[in-house]
């Protein structure tokens, strides 16, 4: 029974958007609104479901595999959806401040955003790598609409600049899928498990795109260009929306992957070495980068670049505690970067502009959105009390006991690294100005739906410092040895 | 649950929550309230004042005090409250009381302080978890939240100095918390918990993991050694001083540097226990490491014109006098270390009370401005004067008792050179202090003096003699029970029962 879930939780929100784009209704338009109740409602039941049956399957139709279509909700797919709907949720709130009055944009919004968590949902859920394929293009095709939401000329090149990449991304994966079908004659990830050989060229060459065209989406350094402009560039709460979740999805693909069928490719040394190599190199490179920054969006786009990279540290441990260190920074990162980015578009929505140097005494004006980027901060710097402390912990203890130095050293340099670029950004919120910050326009006071909404984030990215527990618990054991 | 019997033994909770939600309630009153932020000042710091009296009578009974929260498998948050807490949470809370009074006076009239007393409760409230921390995780979540709560504090001004001497703590701050993370991890990679638990839990990996064990204590010593200001460590303590006054006090006396010095003691007793630490042989590296502070720091303080400054160096010098007795290890020797972590205190806020006081009052900042204030300022001079005879270690004031059992510990423990040390700080101290005590009483009056009308008003004034008499009362009445002195002395005798 409770295995309906699983479909329902894809269809409601996808459904929900159909009806936006038909009736409209602006930025408080009902039926948006109930969609995000309804989506929220269905989301929070189906994680309940896994934390009391664990695993759950349900196949379309009634169609088995290799035919049908199978979703599959485990412990990892149930904390993203948790993830996706409680971030989900307060950018949604958020987004009724900052679209108000401006009903088309609204519209479009929510239509696209609804089809965005449907989709993502879809992608957790997804048992099969064709199926993947599809969830992983429609999580894109929503996501780049959204960046276009801005309106500007930047974001219109941004946009095309991510919608070029993440099409040569998809092509990538597209090959290896392709090879493996050849391979093994199915889809099915867990199919692919039983009947993928264990070593040659075909399966290494396979690998090597299935990953790299995720890399590609993930933004990961080399391929991180794409990322800061269109992250930067967009609306807030699609800012939050695609730091917090979508580029989320394709990491979480990799885990997926790693845990599924490609276990014995990814473990291989040289392999496992190279993803933390890549992920050591994204967390150095991209937190300097966010240092330099002129904007404060720009800092918050950069630090997600950087903060992506821990979880690629967990290849080369590939341990329990790596694991759920791995996927515990992805949800402490998800809700802390939302906070980051709702705060600062609220600072942008104030004084027209976020030009970091400029931002002197807005702490007066803006004291609660500040507030809120200082308390997501802590987790983003990897301090305690907060979920990303928890991540950071986890990780140094299994780099410690495994003895590899350069892990250890670049977790504790990149929380060093991040106070860099947090401090920088208070340092010029804290200095004597009688003035106040400058402004471009008359200022426009964020609305308390947009100020709750980012403090609120912020919060919870501090509670998650103490819910480790039950978390993980429903994250479940490391999957070692694929399925 | 919530029995009268749990909520008793959850005290270090609510001790250390009666500053958190203060420091919410505060943030949340906004600007403007100014009654309402001294009304929730006011009444959270005596309310905690009684937590605390009750707590230490609990423990003086012998009653336990416990709360545990599991976060992950192996790794809870433990507040506990034993002799050793109590030491540091009385101080704090004590402290606490006077310096917000000091800081609402001092602060009248000056932007943002919703900001300040907001942060400033946010600070003792961590003070308060370092105090009944249980185990080194839950340590160092207070540890570092202490660090982000009192940059804000430091760089409060806003000026362009202001806002380097912050990026500068951060640095050293950060840096040493990195340090001590990672020290705290290896040995949770080794399967310890780091509870502390009097004589330490670690002697038993000594045959077997003894590189890592002195790796591991070096990497907490030199994380801690940073709030503990031990030289080559101290760098931001003298330029921490641009910050205003009551913050001067809070890092010096109440909080930072103490809780660096706290965790020292935590980890030598606690975790690691002296025989293991003397089985190292750390207790000769911390004995020297600390022996050089002091005398470094003292040598520093005379050469300074400012007067912050000085009294910024001189703290480098003295709270080593903790760590010193700490190292030791002998039974008198930590007597004298421990006693003088509420002695520093007491003797240090006065200090830097009074410093506040003349440069609120007087404008007077640098050393040579101080001619002539005693006449007009007698009450904050006579303040200061016992401040500096007791940093001096003169009898029978409170540094004097810290010394003595120093002193007499060294002997007990086979290191004799120690009493070298203690005397060369004695003649360095006298050096740096009674230059300023010759000017401020028998000096012709300086045009600072002159343009003083006289005292400042009760919110500056009685916090100072209150501190004051206080020190001078901790060092005669030393004998009385309940006295510092008798109270260290019964945690000496815990420590060294079995």
């Amino acid at each position: 029974m409770s295995d309906a879930l699983l479909p329902l939780s894809v269809f409601v929100p996808l459904l929900a958007g159909v009806c936006v784009f038909l009736s409209g209704g602006g930025a408080r338009s009902p039926v948006a609104l109930s969609g995000v109740l309804l989506s929220l409602a269905i989301s929070l039941l189906l994680v309940m479901a896994v934390g009391s049956q664990g695993t759950l399957d349900h196949a379309l139709a009634g169609w088995e595999p290799p035919l049908g279509i199978r979703l599959h909700a485990d412990g990892l797919a149930a904390l993203m959806i948790l993830l996706t709907a409680v971030v989900g949720a307060l950018v949604s709130l958020h987004a009724v401040g900052q679209f108000a009055g401006k009903s088309e944009i609204a519209n479009r919004f929510w239509t696209l955003w609804l089809l965005l968590w449907g989709s993502l949902n879809a992608l957790f859920l997804s048992a099969d790598l064709f199926n993947v394929y599809v969830t992983l293009e429609l999580v894109t095709l929503a996501a780049i609409p959204l960046v276009l939401l801005a309106g500007s000329r930047q974001s219109v090149s941004a946009s095309l600049n991510y919608l070029l990449l993440a099409l040569f991304g998809s092509l990538l994966y597209l090959g290896g899928v392709a090879l493996i079908y050849g391979m093994t004659g199915t889809l099915d990830l867990q199919l692919i498990g039983e009947r993928l050989p264990a070593g040659g060229w075909p399966v290494g060459v396979a690998t090597a795109l299935i990953v790299a065209g995720l890399l590609v989406k993930a933004a990961i350094v080399p391929f991180h260009f794409w990322l800061p402009p269109a992250h930067g560039g967009a609306p807030a709460p699609v800012s939050a929306l695609l730091s917090a979740l979508v580029v989320k999805a394709a990491v979480y693909l990799l885990l997926r992957l790693w845990a599924g069928p490609l276990q014995l490719p990814l473990s291989a040394p040289w392999v496992a070495q190279l993803l933390g190599a890549l992920g050591a190199a994204a967390i150095i490179l991209g937190s300097i980068q966010a240092m330099r920054q002129p904007r404060l969006k720009l800092v918050v786009a950069y630090s997600t670049v950087a903060q992506l990279g821990y979880i690629l540290l967990f290849f080369p441990l590939a341990v329990a505690s790596a694991w759920q260190g791995a996927v515990y920074h992805g949800l402490a990162h998800g809700v802390a970067k939302a906070a980051l980015f709702l705060a600062a578009g609220n600072m942008l929505y104030h004084l027209g502009h976020d030009r970091v140097a400029e931002l002197r005494g807005m702490g007066r004006p803006l004291a609660l959105s500040l507030g809120a980027f200082a308390i997501a901060s802590v987790s983003i710097m990897g301090l305690p009390p907060s979920g990303g402390f928890i991540a950071k912990w986890l990780l140094l203890q299994s780099a410690l006991e495994q003895g590899l130095w350069w892990i250890v050293a670049t977790v504790l340099v990149g929380g060093l690294l991040a106070a860099g670029y947090v401090f920088r950004v208070m340092r010029y919120a804290f200095m004597e100005a009688h003035a106040g910050p400058s402004v471009d326009r008359a200022p426009t006071p964020a609305q308390p739906l947009m100020v709750w909404s980012a403090l609120t984030l912020a919060v919870l990215s501090i509670v998650l410092g103490f819910t480790a527990r039950p978390l993980l618990t429903l994250l479940g054991e490391i999957p070692l040895g694929g399925g | 649950m919530l029995t009268g019997a749990g909520i008793y033994q959850a005290l270090p909770l609510w001790v250390l929550l009666s500053s958190l939600l203060a420091a919410l309630l505060v943030f949340l009153a906004g600007e403007d309230r100014n009654r309402l932020r001294i009304t929730v000042n006011l009444a959270a710091a005596v309310l905690k004042l009684l937590l605390v009296g009750v707590m230490g009578y609990g423990v003086l009974q012998g009653h336990t005090f416990l709360v545990t929260m599991p976060i992950l498998p192996g790794l809870d948050l433990v507040l506990h409250a034993d002799a050793l807490t109590m030491l540091f949470t009385t101080l704090s809370a004590l402290l606490w009381l006077v310096t917000t009074i000091y800081a609402i006076a001092y602060l009248e009239r000056r932007p943002n302080r919703a900001r300040f007393f907001g942060f400033f409760s946010l600070c003792v409230a961590s003070t308060m978890g370092i105090a009944t921390a249980g185990n080194l995780f839950t340590f160092f979540i207070f540890y570092e939240l202490l660090t982000l709560a009192t940059w804000p504090l430091v760089v409060h001004n806003g000026w362009p100095k202001a806002m380097a001497v912050g990026r500068m703590y951060l640095r050293y701050t950060l840096g040493g918390g990195v340090v001590l993370l990672l020290g705290i991890v290896w040995l949770a990679a080794l399967g310890q918990s780091g509870d502390f638990v009097a004589g330490g839990t670690l002697e038993h990996l000594a045959p077997e993991h003894r590189t890592a064990l002195i790796a591991i204590f070096l990497l907490l010593i030199g994380g801690l050694g940073v709030k503990a200001a031990l030289v080559p460590l101290h760098g931001w303590l003298p330029s921490a001083m641009v910050a205003p006054a009551p913050v001067s006090a809070l890092l010096h006396a109440v909080a930072v540097v103490k809780a660096g010095a706290f965790g020292v003691v935590r980890v030598v007793y606690d975790v690691f226990g002296t025989s293991l630490v003397a089985d190292l042989q750390m207790n000769t590296v911390l004995a020297l490491l600390a022996s050089f502070t002091i005398i470094y720091g003292s040598v520093r303080a005379i050469a300074q014109t400012d007067l912050k400054r000085r009294l910024a160096y001189s703290t480098v010098s003295q709270v080593s006098y903790i760590t010193l007795g700490v190292a030791l290890g002998s039974p008198l020797a930590t007597i004298g270390g421990l006693v003088h972590l509420v002695h520093q205190g007491l003797m240090k806020i006065t200090l830097f009370f009074c410093a506040g006081n003349y440069a609120e009052n007087s404008g007077i900042h640098s050393i040579d401005e101080l001619n002539g204030i005693g006449r007009r300022m007698p009450w904050t001079t006579a303040m200061f004067t016992i401040g500096a005879f007791g940093m001096m270690g003169a009898p029978p004031l409170a540094g004097f008792v810290s010394k003595w059992y120093l002193g007499m510990g060294a002997l007990q423990a086979g290191a004799p050179w120690v009493l070298l040390v203690l005397l060369g700080s004695t003649v360095l101290n006298a050096i740096y202090f009674l230059p300023l005590l010759h000017r401020a009483w028998f000096r012709e009056s300086g045009e600072k003096a002159i343009a003083t009308a006289g005292e400042p008003g009760p919110g500056l004034l009685v916090p100072t003699l209150l501190t004051g008499i206080s020190a001078l009362g901790v060092g005669i009445l030393a004998g009385f029970p309940l006295s510092p002195l008798s109270w260290v002395t019964f945690i000496v005798g815990q420590e060294y029962a079995p």
